[in-house]
C-alpha cells in the first residue's frame, strides 16, 4: 500500500477528528483533575444556626455529615424512600417505578446487579475516594479496557465482532510500518533530524512490532502481541503458530479504530473502581451517617426565604399528601435543576434563568440477566466493555465475581442522545427486547441464555427527569449558579466541571458549605457573596 | 410489570435460530415498501429474536437524528417518552405537562418554539427533528388528545416554514 505523505496526514486528521468528534458525544465533560484536597475544615462556630438540606444525593449527604460536624443543626428533606440519588444500585427483590407507570420487579439472582447510574470511579476522583475510606466503603478494580473484549460495527467484517486486541496491535503495527517507511524514504526530512531519524525508525521498531526491514509482518514477535493462531503450551505438540495480521486498509475501512482510544482519557485510564456490592454502596456509607437527619418521601414544592430564615414546604407523600413545612436559617439545595425548576421559590431573577435554562441529558442502560455466564466461559471475557455501533453502543461484562457458575449481568447497553430518547418512548419490555436483540449480533449466546433483564431510561426517573445537567451557555452562566443567594446555596453534579460525575457533586457542595459556612461565621448582615 | 416475556423471546427465536449467524446474504425484511412511511429503515440486519412490525424497522436509522416521518410516527418516537401515549403528561418530584386538552397549543408557534429550543426539563429537540418533522408532530398534538387547532375555519396548520424561522 503506498501512500503520500499528504494522504497520511489526511489520514491522521480525519481519524483524530472523527475521534475527537466522538468522544464529544459520547463521555461526560472534559478531563478535569480533582480539586479535593482533603477532608474539609470548616472552622468557627455556627452557634447553632440550623441549615435545611434539600436532596439526599451524595452532594446533600456531604453537606449535612460536614455541616453536622462543624456543629449546625442539620435536617436532610428527601423525595424518594431511600438515599443516594443517582448513586443508585438495582438488585433482585428491587422494584422500580418510571414515570408513565411501568413498573420493573427485578429479579436478578444475589450478588447480581445494574448501577443505573454512576458505575465507575476514576483514580484521581479524590474526594469519591477519600469518602469511599473514611465511610468504610469496599472497592475493587472495574475493568475498563480490555484486550479480550470486542469491536463490532454491522458493516464491518462480516458483522463479525473482532477482538479489540487484534485490531489495536495490528493498526499500531501498521501505522508504525507506514510511518517508518515514508521516514526511510526521506519524507520526514524536514521535520527529524538525522539522529533523531534513527531514534524515531529504532522506537517504531519497538513501539510498532516491526522486523529488521521495518515491517510489520507475521510472526511469533508480533504474535506475543495480537495473540497466536495457535497459543503456546506444554507438553508434546506444544509450539505456537503465529497468526495473520489484519491489513491496514480492512481496519481503516472497519472503522473500528474509533474505540481505540475510548479508555485513553483520564476519565477512564486504569486505575478505576467500583464499590463491591454495587454503586449504592457509597449512598449506605453516608446514609448510616447522616441518616437519622433525612425525612423521606417528602416532595418540595417551595422553598421562600426572607431576612429570618428560609421556609421548606412539602408533600408528606407517606402519609397522604399533607403539607408540612420546615424551616431553617440557611439552606443547601442539591435538587436537580430540572426539577427546581418547577419548584416556588425566591431566587434571584439572573439565577432563575439559569435554574430554567438548563436541561437534562437522556441516557438509558440495561441489565441483562444470562442463565451463566458465557462470555467468561465461551470467550475467555473478564470484565471489561465491549464497542458496537449498534443502538446499544457498548456492552460491560462485571468486574467482579469471575469464574462463578450461575447466573451474570450485563451491562446490556450504554446509549445516548436519539437513540436514548426512542428507547425512552418504549415500555420497559419493549426496550429489552432491542437490547437481547442487538446484544445477540455480538454474542450468539444470548439467544439460548438470556433470563430477565431490566432497564432504565433516564428521562423517566420521576426523581430527576434525566441524567445530568447540561449548561445552555456554561462560560456565562456557571458562576450565577455557583454564587451564594442570600441565605441559599445551591449545589450538585450540575454546578461542577464534571458533570455526571459523583467527583462533580461532592466537590460541588465543599465549595458551596465552605462559602456558605465562611458566610455564617463571618457576617452578621451585609449579605454580599 | 414482567421484563420480557420469555414465551417472546422464544418464538422469536424460533424464527432467528434458523437464521445462519450473522449472515449478510439473508433477505433483508422489506422495509415498509408498501407505505413508504418507513422507507429509511434503521434495520439493516435480520433479525435473530423477534420479527419488527413496519413501526419498529423505522427505529435507530441514524445515531444522531429520528428519521421517522408523519406526526404520529414522531411522537411515538420521542415525545410519548414523558409526555406519554395519550399526552396525559406525568408527575414525579417534577411533571412533564399533559399535552391533552391542553389551551397552549393553540397557536403553533408556542409548540414549535419549544420542541426546536427545549424548555426547563424540556430538552431541545430542534437538532434531531428537521423542520418537516416538527411541522408535522406540532400538528399532530394540536389535532389530537381533546386538541382541535389544526382543521376548521380557525384552524392554522404548521408548516416547516414556521420551523426554519425560530431555528437560531
Amino acid at each position: 500500500m503506498s501512500m503520500s505523505r499528504r494522504s497520511l496526514l489526511q489520514m491522521v486528521g480525519l481519524a483524530a477528528g472523527t475521534t475527537a468528534m466522538y468522544q464529544a458525544m459520547t463521555t461526560l465533560g472534559f478531563a478535569q483533575e480533582s480539586s479535593y484536597a482533603g477532608p474539609i475544615r470548616l472552622e468557627g462556630d455556627p452557634q447553632g444556626a440550623k441549615v435545611l438540606i434539600l436532596g439526599a444525593g451524595l452532594a446533600g449527604m456531604t453537606a449535612a455529615l460536614e455541616m453536622r460536624a462543624a456543629g449546625y443543626e442539620v435536617e436532610i428533606i428527601e423525595y424518594r424512600e431511600k438515599a443516594g440519588g443517582r448513586c443508585w444500585t438495582l438488585r433482585g427483590g428491587d422494584s422500580y417505578t418510571e414515570l408513565g407507570g411501568a413498573t420493573q420487579e427485578v429479579r436478578f439472582a444475589e450478588g447480581n446487579y445494574l448501577n443505573p447510574g454512576p458505575w465507575r470511579i476514576p483514580h484521581h476522583h479524590h474526594a469519591v475516594l477519600d469518602y469511599c475510606k473514611r465511610l468504610g466503603v469496599k472497592l475493587e478494580p472495574f475493568i475498563q479496557k480490555n484486550h479480550n473484549a470486542y469491536l463490532h460495527r454491522a458493516e464491518a467484517f462480516d458483522g463479525k465482532p473482532q477482538r479489540f486486541r487484534e485490531i489495536a496491535t495490528d493498526y499500531r503495527g501498521q501505522i508504525s510500518e507506514l510511518l517508518a517507511k515514508v521516514t526511510n524514504q526521506g519524507a520526514l526530512d524536514e521535520e527529524v533530524t538525522e539522529e533523531d531519524k534513527q531514534k524515531l525508525l529504532d522506537s517504531l521498531v519497538e513501539y510498532g512490532m516491526l522486523d529488521e526491514n521495518y515491517r510489520y509482518v507475521k510472526s511469533d514477535h508480533t504474535s506475543e502481541y495480537r495473540g497466536f493462531e495457535k497459543w503456546p503450551g506444554g507438553g508434546l505438540n506444544a509450539a505456537p503458530e503465529p497468526s495473520e495480521p489484519i491489513s491496514l486498509d480492512r481496519i481503516l475501512q472497519s472503522e473500528l479504530w474509533t474505540w481505540l482510544v475510548e479508555a485513553e482519557t483520564t476519565h477512564h485510564q486504569s486505575t478505576m473502581f467500583q464499590p463491591v456490592g454495587g454503586m449504592d454502596m457509597i449512598a449506605r456509607g453516608f446514609e448510616r451517617e447522616v441518616g437519622e437527619l433525612i425525612t423521606y418521601n417528602a416532595k418540595v414544592v417551595s422553598m421562600i426565604q426572607d431576612e429570618n430564615g428560609v421556609t421548606v414546604e412539602y408533600e408528606d407523600l407517606a402519609n397522604g399528601g399533607g403539607m408540612m413545612t420546615r424551616t431553617g436559617d440557611y439552606c443547601v439545595c442539591t435538587i436537580p435543576f430540572s426539577i427546581l425548576g418547577q419548584i416556588e421559590h425566591n431566587l434571584s431573577g439572573d439565577k432563575t434563568a439559569v435554574i430554567d435554562s438548563m436541561y437534562y441529558a437522556g441516557s438509558v442502560k440495561f441489565g441483562l440477566e444470562f442463565k451463566r455466564r458465557f462470555w467468561e466461559q465461551d470467550e475467555h471475557i473478564y470484565g471489561g466493555i465491549s464497542y458496537t455501533d449498534l443502538p446499544i453502543a457498548l456492552i460491560s461484562y462485571p468486574s467482579h465475581d469471575y469464574l462463578t457458575d450461575g447466573p451474570g449481568v450485563l451491562l446490556g447497553g450504554y446509549a445516548w442522545g436519539a437513540t436514548a430518547y426512542q428507547f425512552n418512548a418504549m415500555q420497559p419490555e419493549e426496550r429489552t427486547k432491542w437490547a437481547v436483540e442487538y446484544g445477540s449480533r455480538i454474542h450468539p449466546q444470548y439467544t439460548e441464555e438470556f433470563d430477565n433483564g431490566v432497564s432504565v431510561t433516564w428521562h423517566k426517573v420521576p426523581w430527576v427527569l434525566g441524567c445530568y445537567g447540561i449548561w445552555k451557555d456554561r462560560e456565562a452562566d456557571y458562576e450565577i449558579a455557583a454564587t451564594r443567594d442570600n441565605r441559599i446555596v445551591l449545589a450538585g453534579e450540575h454546578i461542577s466541571y464534571l458533570p455526571g460525575w459523583q467527583e462533580g457533586a461532592i466537590l460541588s457542595a465543599l465549595d458551596a458549605i465552605r462559602r456558605l459556612h465562611d458566610h455564617v461565621t463571618n457576617s452578621n448582615a451585609g449579605e454580599t457573596q | 410489570m414482567k421484563p420480557l416475556p420469555l414465551t417472546l423471546i422464544l418464538s422469536g427465536l424460533a424464527l432467528g435460530a434458523s437464521l445462519p449467524v450473522l449472515s449478510q446474504t439473508q433477505d433483508q425484511p422489506d422495509a415498509g415498501a408498501e407505505t413508504g412511511e418507513i422507507a429509511e429503515s434503521g434495520q439493516r440486519e435480520a433479525f435473530r429474536t423477534f420479527e419488527p412490525s413496519e413501526q419498529e424497522q423505522a427505529y435507530f436509522a441514524e445515531a444522531a437524528k429520528l428519521t421517522q416521518q408523519g406526526g404520529e410516527a414522531i411522537y411515538r418516537a420521542v415525545c410519548s417518552g414523558c409526555h406519554m401515549p395519550e399526552g396525559e403528561g406525568a408527575v414525579g418530584a417534577g411533571m412533564y405537562p399533559a399535552l391533552a386538552d391542553n389551551e397552549m397549543l393553540e397557536f403553533p408557534e408556542y409548540p414549535i418554539y419549544v420542541i426546536v429550543h427545549g424548555q426547563k426539563a424540556m430538552p431541545p429537540l430542534g437538532g434531531i427533528l428537521d423542520d418537516q418533522q416538527v411541522a408535522e408532530v406540532t400538528n399532530y398534538i394540536r389535532s389530537n388528545f381533546g386538541n382541535d387547532y389544526v382543521e376548521g375555519e380557525e384552524g392554522i396548520a404548521a408548516t416547516p416554514e414556521d420551523v426554519a424561522g425560530v431555528r437560531p
